[in-house]
């Protein structure tokens, strides 16, 4: 068991109805461990002081009334560039020292109000860009099950919290592949829903037109139920679609493997691919057919221009959004500046890392007068192209299997002196972003040297429960091993909890 | 457009189009729920939206869209049922995000037009586009030395950007057509139109070239000049320096400037070469404004009578000259109280005569009396002790005859610097009009015996010392007597 308590939200509802543990109890398991273990693996920048207190207050709420949700006492881990008031946002930037969030976001909000408990906030790439953690500010965060390796990133302080142990469900942000890159490089599942379902509302923006927020978990139903709990329209965010978050479990219900028809795009299986990735994935293909599960060759012929089109939407959008951190109203500023002029630049220069100022200058490029059409123009041209290409396969299938990531997790330093292959690690999710899609990496076991393998499910929009009971078939056949961080749980908590 | 009112300037014709940033009457901001008000300490209308804090999202004010369209319908626009947002970069620390929400590509209205009225004569000046955007805050560099500071209330203040085509000619129809814009919107209850508190703001695009010529000559671009007047004189010197500088054979350089009010000239501000690029790009946190044909239908509906229509109304129902018109109706407000009293008046009189009577006095006192005070001393005059029920008090008086008119216009004068009910006012100085037969003889014939010589030349056929005997008769009456009664028997006593 991962942890001495439980091993899903519904167990964990149960036993806490049950009284088998109470939530201070399951709160004080998590804060400490991640007390011992976040010196060795960096997953969190912030524990939350007043965890053990809102646990009491629920345990003495449950006492008189019950619980009304699953979620009252469940602990939580949430990306450090979700705002919660009175809490630090760091975004892993140096620019944002300092700043207290006066808002909480809409999906933690949500529940919050169910009675979920933040633990803690978790490690990022600078402002989510990024693909192994190694861009914060405060150090890069370990892979729990070598820590020689990246968690992936951005989200791997989030993706690394539930493979270690230290919470059971963890929020993270997915623009490129930041969720599905990281939960399949810490071997856990992650999911990033259909553009629109989930307000952006007090996530900080990278790329607001692909930015979706989504949850890391072992179990697909608890992934579901985050989803179901954070869904549907928010009078916040005005890009949020009025659908009914239930229908997702409603899908989830009602699918089923047979006759399921899963499509097998060539040109994500070919060149480039780990052939260790691509043994796991063959296997996967056999046993989902043995399951009954039908697969449909389908091609995506404009993907390839994915990572262009990305690396100027995305650093288009992120040019702009990044434009508020200026000096002026919060966060840093660099001391007695010269005059305006070089507030702005020093405070910049000085408050930024290296990779968010390489892409603030690309997509400053690819928006000036004179380029804007040969960059900007052209690829919002190319991306309607590629999302044309996903909704004519889906007329052939129900969803669409690749690898999540082109290799395993990668050894600290490997890849940061040369952007471009960094960018590649994202060729496969990228897509799904930029056609607006919901698409989640669920683990299919280890490699030849031990590290996690991701499938990566894509679904047409709104087609998450689906996504997720096919994720809950692999999971099953795919049971993962826990990494060595689990050997032992901290002092005074043993297997099955405390009696 | 008619080529015949083209205006020339000297041996140039000058080629005017004007942008407009005007604040529209919504509670909240553009964005957010902040509150749109002008005067409140500094920075205590913002909220982390639009303070530009990390994880804001802007939400779009409906209030502020119906605003937009109304305008647009009164001026003739065309509804777009799809418009955009876009965002325009620039740094500067009263633009908290960074960027400006603008709509850029499809605006919320095109096309439409105003029809200004100058010595010139009567044209119409086509409006390009209208469209919505944030206002941005305000640095403020008053106080500590060597220190700027930011008053961000006004940031996101929803402004709707209105642009004429350049169909302007001339200073005089510049400030017609601004005139004319801001009354519409005033009228429509989109904008207040004040312009000290910047809640309408001009920035004036000008070049010259040769009368027939079909291509612009190079274009200035005159930046926030905010009263009227300035507009006239920015437009007088900027047509001026230009003409200088082409006839001594020099180019005009394409640049924005600044009118300095003191020097009353304009100064270059940035040129070409160094113009921002804005970097516009679809606003991706705001799906596009898709609007329902009922909504442009309610707005339709909903529009007042414009200030056109009115001036036409007051010219064929009232009588009204149309300058009298155009004056009344300049002053959304006056044009109001006028129209209250002649509703008075018209249901306590029945004749035909009567009403035509006591709207001619009523109409002059309006526009010398009332329009003097309003000017001298603001709205307020037209409500309290010198709104509109007691100054149609105070004409009654007149009509009665007890009071002349010439009292009750120096009663009401002073009625509005004492804040007093005229009626009231009128008591408290014993002031009646001297009707009565015997009293005003014994005047004439006091004032016919004192000038001897004068009555002899009149007599002797010099009429037009008539209006001499009647000056001197007033005079001797503290201006108490009833002049029309006065006219009568000193007709009859010259006779004789």
């Amino acid at each position: 068991m991962r942890n001495p308590f439980f091993t899903s939200l519904s167990d964990f509802a149960k036993g806490r109805d049950d009284k088998r543990f109470s939530i201070e109890e399951v709160t004080r398991y998590f804060l400490s461990r991640t007390e011992s273990l976040n010196a060795s693996l960096n997953v969190c920048l912030s524990t939350n002081p007043n965890a053990i207190n809102r646990a009491r207050q629920l345990d003495a709420r449950l006492a008189r009334n019950g619980a009304k949700s699953p979620f009252t006492g469940y602990p939580v881990m949430v990306k450090d560039n979700f705002e919660m008031e009175g809490f630090p946002t760091t975004c892993a930037s140096k620019i944002l020292s300092g700043y207290v969030s006066r808002r909480t976001a809409t999906s933690v909000a949500r529940l919050l109000s169910l009675g979920a408990i933040v633990l803690g906030k978790t490690n990022l790439d600078e402002f989510a860009m990024g693909s192994s953690t190694e861009n914060s500010a405060f150090g890069p965060t370990k892979n729990p099950w070598n820590p020689a390796r990246v968690p992936g990133g951005s989200s791997g302080g989030s993706a690394a919290a539930v493979a270690a142990g230290l919470a059971p469900l963890s929020l993270g942000s997915d623009t490129g592949g930041s969720i599905r890159q990281p939960a399949a490089f810490c071997g856990v599942l992650g999911i990033k829903p259909t553009y629109g379902r989930i307000s952006r509302s007090g996530l900080v923006a990278f790329s607001s037109s692909l930015d979706q927020i989504g949850p890391f978990a072992v179990q697909a139903s608890d992934a579901l139920e985050a989803l179901v709990a954070m869904g549907g329209r928010d009078p916040l965010d005005m890009t949020t679609v009025d659908r009914d978050p239930a229908e997702m479990r409603r899908d989830f219900e009602i699918t089923e493997i047979p006759g399921l028809r899963i499509g097998i795009p060539a040109e994500m299986f070919g060149e480039g691919l780990d052939s260790s990735i691509r043994d796991r994935l063959g296997e996967l293909r056999d046993s989902l057919a043995g399951s009954g599960s039908r697969e449909v060759a389908v091609t995506l012929p404009h993907s390839r221009f994915g990572i262009n089109v990305y690396y100027l939407l995305a650093t288009s959008e992120a040019s702009s959004n990044l434009s508020r951190f200026d000096g002026v109203r919060y966060g840093f500023r660099v001391k007695e500046p010269a005059d305006l002029r070089a507030m702005y630049e020093e405070t910049r220069d000085r408050g930024f890392g290296d990779e968010v100022k390489r892409r603030i200058l690309l997509g400053t490029f690819a928006l000036s007068a004179g380029y804007q059409e040969a960059f900007y123009r052209k690829a919002r041209k190319v991306q309607a192209l590629i999302r044309g290409d996903f909704l004519k396969a889906f007329e052939h299938c129900d969803m669409i299997l690749t690898p999540t990531s082109p290799s395993p997790p990668f050894a600290f330093g490997e890849k940061t002196g040369d952007p471009l292959s960094m960018y590649l690690s994202d060729v496969y999710t990228i897509t799904a972003n930029l056609a607006g899609l919901p698409a989640l990496s669920v683990p299919v076991g280890l490699d030849s040297q031990g590290l996690p393998v991701g499938a990566h499910l894509i679904g047409p929009p709104w087609s998450e429960g689906r996504l997720l009971k096919v994720a809950d078939k692999i999971s099953s056949l795919y049971p993962m091993p826990l990494p060595e961080v689990h050997a032992g749980h901290p002092a005074g908590f043993r297997e099955g909890g405390l009696k | 457009m008619t080529e015949s009112s083209v205006s020339l300037w000297g041996q140039w014709e000058v080629v005017v189009g004007l942008e407009v940033h005007t604040q529209l009457l919504t509670k909240s901001k553009l964005f957010c729920r902040c509150e749109n008000r002008f005067g409140a300490p500094p920075n205590t209308l913002v909220c982390p939206v639009c303070l530009g804090h990390p994880g804001t999202l802007p939400v779009l004010n409906g209030e502020a869209v119906r605003l937009g369209v109304r305008a647009g319908l009164a001026a003739g626009c065309r509804v777009s049922p799809v418009s955009t947002f876009e965002r325009k970069h620039y740094f500067y620390p009263d633009l908290p995000k960074g960027y400006q929400i603008s709509q850029y590509a499809q605006p919320l209205l095109t096309g439409g037009a105003l029809r200004i009225r100058t010595e010139a004569g009567e044209r119409m000046i086509r409006i390009h586009r209208m469209h919505l955007e944030e206002d941005a805050g305000k640095n403020l560099h008053a106080g500590i030395p060597d220190r700027s500071h930011v008053d961000l209330n006004r940031a996101g203040v929803p402004l709707l950007e209105i642009v004429s085509e350049p169909d302007i000619r001339s200073p005089d129809e510049a400030v017609d057509y601004l005139k004319r814009l801001r009354q519409l919107l005033r009228a429509t209850k989109v904008s207040d139109g004040n312009m000290e508190e910047g809640s309408f703001r001009c920035d004036i695009n000008l070049s010259i070239r040769r009368p027939g010529t079909s291509v612009f000559g190079t274009r200035v671009e005159i930046k926030n000049v905010n009263s009227f007047r300035f507009v006239h004189k920015a437009m007088v010197y900027e047509i001026e320096r230009q003409i200088e500088a082409v006839e001594s054979g020099e180019k005009i350089l394409q640049e924005t400037r600044l009118f300095d009010p003191v020097s009353g000239r304009t100064k270059p501000m940035r040129s070409k070469e160094e113009a921002l690029d804005y970097r516009y790009f679809p606003e991706p946190d705001l799906p596009h404004l898709v609007l329902s044909p009922s909504l442009i239908e309610e707005e339709r509906l909903s529009l007042p009578e414009l200030p056109e229509q009115r001036v036409e109304r007051f010219c064929a129902e009232i009588g009204l000259s149309r300058s009298d018109a155009e004056i009344l109706v300049a002053e959304e407000s006056l044009a109001r109280y006028f129209e209250e009293g002649l509703e008075r008046f018209r249901s306590a009189i029945a004749d035909e005569e009567g009403l035509r009577k006591v709207r001619e006095r009523w109409t002059s006192f309006v526009l010398s009396e009332v329009l003097r005070e309003l000017n001298r001393r603001g709205e307020e005059v037209l409500s309290g002790p010198t709104g509109v029920t007691h100054a149609v008090d105070l004409l009654e008086r007149v009509l009665g005859g007890s009071l002349s008119f010439s009292q009750a216009k120096e009663v009401y004068s002073r009625a509005a610097e004492e804040k007093k009910i005229p009626v009231s006012l009128v008591e408290e100085l014993g002031l009646v009009q001297v009707s009565g037969e015997g009293e005003l003889s014994a005047l004439v014939e006091a004032v016919l015996a004192e000038n001897t010589e004068e009555v002899a030349a009149y007599r002797g056929g010099k009429d037009r010392l008539f209006g001499f005997f009647v000056g001197a008769v007033m005079k001797k009456s503290r201006g108490k007597a009833n002049p029309e009664k006065v006219n009568e028997i000193l007709r009859n006593k010259l006779k004789g």
